[in-house]
């Protein structure tokens, strides 16, 4: 009996998500005896005409992470989509946009021109740009071009499922190994994860007051925070919004969740959620007074959608172009 | 057809025409015709009047015929006939919930001009009501139980009378008055009209049994502070004021008052409109109820401060003796009631006549109030029934009475106060009666409607009381002439307008028919029970037709002229009504509540205590040992500010969930 | 579409105050811009952002909210959250590219039917004079780049013609 076939691929991402495959350390091995892994950019070497020659749905699962930012990750996305018989969208930027989905403030030629031309890095007199194409005797070489908007996968291709997570941990991604592996398969378009959200994993939430009343906001580095809920601290935590499943990682090391697990299944919008709980929750009631305490969430765009601007209810700041 | 219609769901629309309310400017067939192409329609009516019984009867049959499982009838207001057409779907053997109703006659056809507009809009919002009642589930109605007593707020003739009828039918009442006796305006006028009985020996009566009667619970001087609770299950915080007389113990003998330090009345006398004296230790007149007295502590020498104090001989402790009613030492007190219905009867000011002053109040000594009048022509009111003018012995000999003082008047108040034109006829009559004066009447329109009321303005007439129509410019003592008998003189400056010239006509007194406004304190009476008060600060019925006495708290009522100027007639028909509304309530025994109350998904709840303190009600609460937060639902009033909070979307709101409500947006806006 | 442009607010009223005061213009048979779809809620404390926001993105030129005036409102503070809300929602939306006065807060008691009638005359002339919002059609705009594309992979052609010959638009060779 042959093993099921499965791919891995990255688009718009980091490689974070590349390392917690790598994290599953031993597991891997036995993931590794019972799949045949057709494609793995970041460890082996396949070729395109490969995927391409293989027949349609001849992938058992393709985990493919990152956000689809270029011509060639959807390019990508398309033919993975049509080899195999599941796509899942594997860490934040491929459910949610991630934080290349940020990029969804900016039109293409700003960032363009920034990344190229205006960065203090860039020696004066050396600013280029990314050609899509050359042809020198003869022959042509091209690059992918870089899309307008960011996109979450399922923005581009249908997707089956969804793995959380900026990087999915170790656990998730074994849970959605196994439940593949054994046929024991949720409802399509299932995110892997449980269903409600972060803090009923969070060791702070006995610290929780009854009674919020929020005079002030803090970031981060403006606080030198306690062991208790960052939010009875003023500090923003999206866990209330956030979907669990992560084991709190990042509330047990000290930093407030920042969302990357994405909304719970009832939730359209993660930032406009997480904005009604907190702002519900303020002690003022005077405009003005209510503008003071806000000033301490300067960048709620950044806040309430740092992993989840592309898959928001906007997506995209408005205004911008469609072309450049 | 070729519909999408991925469920079971069969939807039944009706358009009702409501005559030509709708019809005339919305295409109900277009609206019905449209209606019909989308999914999970499978019925689409117009028709004449779906309210009405055949429309109601068509409801029922088609649900039947037609196996309906969802209805949708746009036509008026939900907040008028929701509950008549869940009624008639629940008579055609569905849950009364699996209905949504439009609005196409208030919000559209009503306010819009263009009928193509009109039309247009009554598409996209039966589009949403179609979208939405397909989210729609099956609820239940909760029954909760109401408490059988009843809280009167207000002891003025309203108060009196719906206490009564409550009280008479075997509830228990609580009557709230802020003054130290009940009777309120009434008390303080003379003869009532048309009949030109006494007020006294008509309210006096009615003021002493409520001191008697077993079922009534006077709180005189206090006032309620707060209220808690929902219909049926009301508690209610009132405050006692100190009137330092202990009321159980005082007979109303008034021992006090005849032996106090004061000889000789020396203070004003609220209830005499400052014509009369009283002395520190009072009672407000001589029917008051309770009949006990109070201790005014702005005037009484105990109270004041340094020699003051000393000059106190407590003489009235002493005349009081054994009964020991008196203590100075009395404080506030708060007494916590619950009851399950509510009758407001907080009544009505009269305008103040100084924010006229073209008419010269405050400024001529013989300009007077109408209320002023009253107290001066009543047998127990500070002349004896004298009328003299504030030099304390002169009669009048000519008299003018203006109409309409702080009444339709876009400076002042636009409304017609409706019982001005009446009393001052009244007040012509009794004057002339007293004094045999020349009297004038001068009035914008003469408004006489109600029982026997046309035929007192003819006998007016034939007693020569003399009427002018025309607005007054001007009250002025400045004589232009000695001929003209001015000098000394008031000179009333009018337009008639019937002689068509400009009148100066020179009187000894000049009365002011002030009109009726809402309390100044309206406005806080109102954020206490949760009303609403109309533009001009009167409380705000539920309906102006169909729930008169009604307010959009259910349990609360209002009655009297707290809600709008009205005779005493009125008052006591809407005192009589609202507390017919009460019982009914009461004697029903059960309230049943919109089911409209949210609910946490436990399992789905991840306790972030995020929804604990939005709730004003506190039917959030933690679960300490599943920690997680659990919605009292019987304490749950359904504003759905905790939906909207929770940030993992783990409440729910019935009838209006997220699905329902996204389903809306989506239908309000789906391109053609 | 077809004929002129009409601007489409969408409306959630409260039911105790601006529901009952849009009711009672239509009792006094004010006329007023038939450009509102009223949605309504029990308080404005129910409006969620994210009905505002689905609202602007499935079509709607702007959102207007009516609720109790401070002190007033029928449930004690509904208001004040929906205000607290609305004040950065408010903020976030102009950062998200939206003018802020596509979102409007009008604090409307049950006997205010005029005011009904003028906010909503008011926000008519406003936003006709903004113009067309229109995400739904920018959604539609932004995802033509990814046409071509579907198409060929679609049909298998992907392997045949270079990538970046389905680019959107050729970057500028050297600037």
């Amino acid at each position: 009996m042959s093993k099921p076939k499965v791919a891995f691929y990255w688009c718009a991402s980091c490689g974070g998500c590349e390392e917690t495959v790598v994290d599953l350390a031993e597991d891997i091995l036995g993931v590794v005896e019972k799949v045949d892994i057709v494609l793995w950019p970041v460890a082996m070497d396949f070729k395109y005409k490969d995927i391409e020659a293989m027949p349609d749905k001849s992938i058992t699962a393709t985990f493919l992470n990152g956000a689809i930012r270029m011509t060639e990750q959807e390019e990508m996305a398309r033919l993975l989509r049509r080899k195999s018989v599941y796509l899942i969208a594997y860490g934040s930027c491929a459910h949610l946009g991630g934080i290349p989905g940020l990029a969804n403030q900016f039109p293409r030629e700003q960032i363009l021109k920034f990344n190229y031309e205006d960065a203090p890095t860039i020696p004066k007199g050396e600013q280029t740009r990314p050609l899509t194409a050359f042809t020198e005797e003869g022959r042509t070489t091209t690059l992918p071009a870089l899309h307008n908007v960011v996109r979450t996968l399922d923005q581009v291709v249908d997707v089956d499922y969804y793995v959380p997570g900026c990087p999915p941990t170790p656990k998730i991604t074994r849970a959605a190994v196994d439940a593949l592996l054994s046929g024991k398969l949720p409802p399509k378009g299932s995110v892997i994860a449980p269903d409600h959200a972060l803090c009923d994993e969070c060791s702070r939430k006995d610290t929780k007051p009854d009674k919020w009343d929020f005079v002030e906001f803090k970031r981060p580095h403006q606080k030198l925070m306690d062991e208790k809920c960052f939010l009875a601290q003023g500090v923003v935590c999206m866990g209330p919004a956030t979907r669990a499943g992560c084991d709190a990682v990042c509330t047990e090391g000290g930093m407030p969740c920042t969302g990357c697990f994405g909304p719970t299944s009832r939730v359209r919008d993660q930032g406009a959620k997480i904005l009604s709980s907190l702002c519900s929750n303020l002690a003022a009631k005077e405009e003005d007074e209510i503008e003071a305490t806000l000033a301490g969430i300067p960048d709620p765009v950044g806040t309430f959608y740092r992993y989840g601007l592309a898959k928001s209810i906007l997506r995209r700041k408005i205004n911008l172009p469609a072309k450049s | 057809m070729d519909k999408p219609s991925k469920s079971n769901i069969r939807i039944g629309f009706y358009v009702c025409h409501c005559g030509s309310n709708i019809a005339a400017m919305v295409d109900c067939p277009a609206v019905a015709k449209y209606v019909e192409t989308l999914p999970n329609v499978v019925l689409s009516r117009d028709y004449k009047y779906m309210c009405s019984d055949p429309g109601q009867e068509l409801i029922q049959k088609d649900i039947a015929e037609f196996k309906l499982n969802r209805v949708v009838v746009a036509s008026c207001s939900p907040l008028l006939h929701e509950h008549t057409f869940r009624g008639a779907v629940e008579a055609g053997g569905l849950n009364p919930f699996f209905f949504q109703m439009v609005n196409i006659r208030e919000h559209d056809s009503w306010v819009h001009t263009d009928k193509a507009e009109a039309t247009a809009k009554a598409k996209e919002l039966a589009r949403a009501a179609v979208l939405r009642v397909a989210q729609h589930k099956a609820l239940e109605v909760k029954k909760v139980p109401i408490h059988p007593d009843a809280l009167v707020v207000g002891g003025g003739i309203a108060g009196i009378h719906a206490a009564m009828t409550l009280a008479n039918a075997g509830k228990k009442v609580f009557l709230v008055e802020r003054e130290p006796s009940i009777g309120g305006h009434m008390a303080k006028f003379d003869k009532t009209f048309p009949t030109l009985d006494c007020a006294a020996c008509i309210l006096t009566p009615k003021m002493s049994a409520v001191g008697t009667h077993p079922n009534i619970t006077l709180l005189s001087y206090s006032e309620v502070t707060k209220l808690d609770g929902y219909v049926g299950n009301y508690t209610v915080t009132v405050k006692r004021k100190p009137r330092y007389i202990i009321e159980d113990k005082c007979t109303g003998c008034q021992d006090c008052i005849v032996n106090c330090v004061y000889k000789e009345p020396k203070f004003r006398d609220e209830f005499n409109e400052g014509l009369g004296k009283r002395k520190p230790v009072y009672i407000p007149f001589p029917q008051a109820t309770p009949q006990v007295v109070a201790i005014d502590p702005k005037t009484c020498l105990n109270f004041r401060n340094g020699e003051l104090t000393n000059k106190c001989k407590k003489s009235c402790v002493t005349a009081c003796g054994e009964k020991q009613a008196i203590d100075f030492n009395q404080q506030e007190t708060f007494l916590d009631l619950k009851v399950g219905t509510i009758i407001i009867t907080t009544g009505f000011q009269t305008f103040d006549a100084k924010r006229m002053p073209q008419y010269g109040y405050g400024k001529y000594p013989n300009v007077y109030t109408a209320l002023e009048i009253e107290r001066l022509v009543n047998t127990s009111g500070p002349t004896g029934g004298h009328v003299v003018m504030r030099d304390g012995k002169t009669e009048p000999k000519s008299i003018g009475i203006i109409h309409c003082v702080g009444s339709r008047d876009k400076k002042t108040n636009r409304w017609c106060s409706r019982v001005c034109c009446m009393y001052s006829m009244k007040l012509a009559h009794l004057l002339k009666e007293h004094t045999g004066a020349e009297v004038y009447s001068f009035y914008i329109d003469m408004r006489t409607p109600g029982k026997g009321y046309e035929e007192f303005y003819d006998k007016l007439l034939e007693e020569g009381v003399h009427f002018i129509r025309g607005r007054v410019g001007e009250v002025t003592d400045w004589a232009m002439s000695k001929e003209e008998m001015e000098e000394g003189k008031l000179i009333i400056r009018v337009e008639d307008t019937l002689a068509g010239y400009v009148r100066r006509i020179p009187f000894d007194m000049v009365v002011l028919a002030t009109g009726m406004e809402a309390q100044s304190d309206a406005q806080d009476v109102r954020r206490l029970f949760n009303m609403s008060c109309g533009s001009e600060g009167f409380f705000l019925e539920r309906h102006p037709k169909l729930a008169p006495v009604s307010t959009f708290t259910e349990g609360i009522f209002i009655a009297g002229a707290c809600q709008g100027p009205r005779d005493i007639p009125d008052t006591v028909a809407q005192a009589g009504a609202a507390a017919a509304e009460a019982l009914a309530l009461i004697d029903k025994g059960h309230i049943e509540q919109e089911p409209n109350t949210a609910y946490i998904i436990e399992e789905e709840c991840c306790g972030c205590k995020s929804c604990l303190p939005l709730c004003p009600y506190t039917a959030i609460t933690f679960d300490t040992g599943k920690k997680k937060a659990v919605i009292n639902e019987a304490l749950c009033k359904g504003c759905g500010t905790c939906v909207a909070a929770c940030p993992s979307g783990s409440i729910v709101q019935n009838l209006f969930d997220d699905d329902e409500i996204f389903s809306e947006i989506q239908g309000v806006l789906a391109h053609e | 579409m077809s004929e002129q442009w009409q601007p489409r607010i969408v409306a959630f009223f409260c039911n105790w105050c601006t529901y009952t005061a849009a009711d009672l213009a239509g009792v006094s048979r004010l006329k007023y811009a038939a450009n509102t779809r009223v949605i309504r809620l029990m308080c404005s404390g129910r409006v969620d952002p994210q009905f505002i926001l689905d609202a602007l993105a499935k079509g709607a030129d702007a959102v207007l909210i009516g609720g109790c005036h401070p002190f007033d409102c029928h449930y004690a503070e509904g208001n004040y959250k929906c205000l607290r809300r609305f004040q950065l929602l408010k903020r976030m939306l102009k950062d998200m590219g939206i003018e802020e006065q596509r979102v409007r807060l009008e604090w409307i008691s049950a006997a205010e039917g005029e005011k009904v009638k003028r906010v909503i005359n008011e926000m008519t002339e406003t936003i006709r004079a903004l113009g067309p919002l229109g995400i739904p059609q920018k959604f539609a705009a932004w995802d033509q780049e990814m046409e071509a594309f579907a198409a060929h992979v679609e049909a298998g052609e992907a392997l045949k013609t270079p990538c970046s010959a389905h680019a959107p638009q050729q970057e500028p060779a050297h600037v």
